[in-house]
């Protein structure tokens, strides 16, 4: 298992279309378990209403652990989706 | 004539009649069932029929409103094979033996409560988008379709509620506005509606709902956000004249998109926008501005519930930058206290806010908070064309402060190797009459100035511009602060600098003369405002 922290910089936190941007991605990992962890909130990475649920704010630190195959490459896709703002 | 009154979310006016918007809900009944796997099937296929749906709704929406407001539907789809919803409906067909139709309707309620009882209003907002991916499965079981509402003539639909899915259904050539009785400004419903520039107001009441019955007249006014049920002649006549005058003057306006904001004898001058948000970017450029003559970093502070990171403030800056690509950009540090107060700041009551501490004062007595902010900017400057000002200047010292900060932040940054742009422009604000009357001294210090009127006037006149019993002496006018702003702009030019005028005087076409014999280089008003502002340009003769 890989993991790492990343902080969300997205103004809106991860709301939906972030969300659905990180599921979309993570889905691709078929055999790899990605989940995200907040100080109080856990939700796994390709389901888009736990992530919804987490409700994740700006200025979070969100640890992100990968478990399974290709866990490096999904942990670095996840890594760099956070890190450019999902794109927004 | 009944008077309802809502959010306007579209300013134009509608005037027409109603339809009744009918959502056709099959009722959900308990019913106990034996085979769950054929109950598991039936799900399956209503899922399908309507992920179809959604895929259809989504290509509309692609098309008419765009792609980053048509995502929302592909997130739909997502929802409707999220693990969770799905688990979830399975599970309540296997161990309590129902319909399918009912276990989609318990876990949406489910769902929905969750999201509305969380403490973030984006949120809560979502227990609608549950609700109405639900509603969708649940009416493909019986294959009732709420999309095709036949309509023959333009209406204006009203509606308890409208889901955004039901929104880009409509047939946008048919619907002439429309009235929601709840709802929220923030829901993608309205933003929906923003988009596809039909005339809507939202939230008028349930009231609203007993009066109406399909072809009554109603006018609709998205700009007031009132709405007249069955008008008297007297409303009707004058609606008729403001919706015949708003679409004279959009037209005429769009007809200046493109042009350049020249004077008869060929005096130019820039029209820039001011915006409080990254959310306004799209109004600067389909108003056609030059660039942002003021773009508020408050937003950043009061939005938060904390200090905002370097980080979160360097992504708002760097999206800005890059949406005006090229274009100037002028960035206006915190401008927090006084009338924007912040609970973080621990600022403290205060006798006399206006006259308190604020904006420049708290960057200076608190560095940390003002370095955070400069980095972030420095950072994002290599993204574009950066300017950025400092409000509440009064001194030559508090001007000199702010530069050995400046310094003090390039160098950290280079010794960081991370790169900023050499051509930012450094310019602060004249709003007070200190700054106006010590402007010789100022301007060598500094690339620009940019005139904060409403600041001026109030410290000028010595009035307080939210006092209804002073609205006599308030005069946005007076020579006192036309002198101060005359001096400013002689002042800076004199000693290189340019000048512009970003308060609310900036758009007052009345003045616009005056300013432009003044020499004034720039003027930034609100989005609405620049083709207006060009317009009066363009018809002023200074020769």
């Amino acid at each position: 298992m890989v993991s790492q922290t990343v902080e969300v910089v997205n103004t809106q936190g991860i709301h939906m279309r972030p969300a659905g941007v990180l599921v979309e991605e993570m889905k691709k990992f078929s055999d790899c378990t990605v989940m995200l962890k907040t100080a109080d909130k856990s939700a796994k990475a390709t389901a888009v209403m736990q992530i919804m649920a987490a409700g994740i704010k700006c200025g979070t630190k969100v640890e992100i652990t990968a478990d399974g195959v290709n866990e490096q490459a999904a942990l670095d896709k996840a890594v760099e989706l956070f890190k450019s703002g999902f794109g927004e | 004539m009944d008077k309802f009154t809502g959010k306007g979310v579209y300013g134009a006016i509608a005037i027409g009649k109603i339809s009744v918007f009918n959502r056709q809900e099959a009722s959900v009944r308990r019913i106990h069932i034996k085979d769950t796997e054929a109950e598991i099937k039936r799900l399956e296929k209503a899922k399908a029929r309507s992920s179809e749906q959604l895929q259809q709704i989504y290509n509309k929406a692609l098309k008419e409103v765009g792609e980053t407001n048509a995502q929302i539907f592909e997130i739909h789809m997502m929802m409707i094979e999220d693990e969770d919803y799905n688990e979830s409906i399975i599970n309540i067909i296997e161990t309590q033996m129902v319909n399918a139709e009912y276990a989609v309707a318990v876990t949406s309620d489910n769902f929905a409560s969750m999201f509305a009882s969380m403490d973030d209003t984006y949120m809560q907002v979502r227990a609608a988008d549950v609700k109405d991916i639900s509603n969708r499965i649940i009416n493909n079981f019986a294959a009732v379709s709420n999309e095709n509402n036949s309509i023959d003539e333009k209406v204006v639909i009203c509606a308890d509620d409208l889901a955004p899915s039901e929104t880009v259904s409509l047939d946008k050539n048919k619907v002439l506005a429309f009235v929601t009785a709840n709802g929220s400004v923030n829901s993608h419903t309205a933003i929906l509606a923003r988009n596809m520039n039909i005339p809507a107001v939202i939230g008028v009441g349930d009231k609203f709902l007993e009066k109406i019955k399909d072809g009554q007249t109603v006018i609709v006014d998205g700009f007031s956000g009132e709405v007249f049920l069955d008008p008297d002649e007297d409303t009707l006549n004058a609606m008729n004249k403001k919706q015949s005058e708003d679409s004279e003057k959009k037209k005429l306006l769009m007809e200046l998109k493109g042009k350049e904001n020249v004077t008869l004898d060929g005096t130019k001058i820039e029209i820039y926008a001011n915006i409080g948000g990254v959310d306004n970017i799209g109004a600067v450029l389909f108003n056609d501005a030059g660039g942002i003559g003021l773009f508020r970093s408050e937003f950043l502070y009061l939005e938060n519930s904390d200090y905002p990171t370097e980080e979160q403030q360097f992504t708002a800056y760097k999206k800005v930058l890059e949406s005006m690509a090229g274009k100037k950009v002028i960035i206006r540090t915190m401008d927090i206290g006084a009338d924007k107060q912040v609970d973080y700041f621990n600022l403290g009551k205060e006798e006399n806010p206006a006259l308190g501490f604020r904006a420049i004062r708290i960057c200076l007595s608190r560095p940390e908070i003002f370095k955070t902010q400069m980095r972030a900017l420095y950072r994002a400057s290599v993204y574009g064309n950066l300017g950025i000002m400092f409000p509440m200047i009064t001194s030559v010292s508090e001007v000199e402060k702010i530069k050995a900060i400046c310094e003090e932040v390039k160098h950290e940054l280079r010794s960081d190797n991370i790169e900023y742009s050499s051509s930012i422009e450094i310019g602060i604000m004249i709003e007070t009459p200190a700054a106006a009357i010590i402007s010789d001294k100022l301007a060598p210090m500094v690339d620009f100035f940019s005139v904060g009127t409403n600041d001026l006037i109030q410290y000028t006149l010595a009035c307080d511009r939210q006092n209804p019993n002073l609205e006599n002496i308030c005069d946005t006018h007076h020579e006192a602060v036309l002198r101060l702003i005359a001096i400013s702009a002689e002042n800076a030019h004199r000693h290189g600098a340019w000048i512009g005028i970003c308060g609310e005087l900036a758009a007052d076409t009345s003045l616009t003369e005056t300013f432009l014999r003044m020499g004034i280089d720039e003027l930034s008003v609100s989005p609405g405002f620049v083709l207006k502002v060009r317009n009066e340009v363009r018809n002023i003769d200074l020769s």
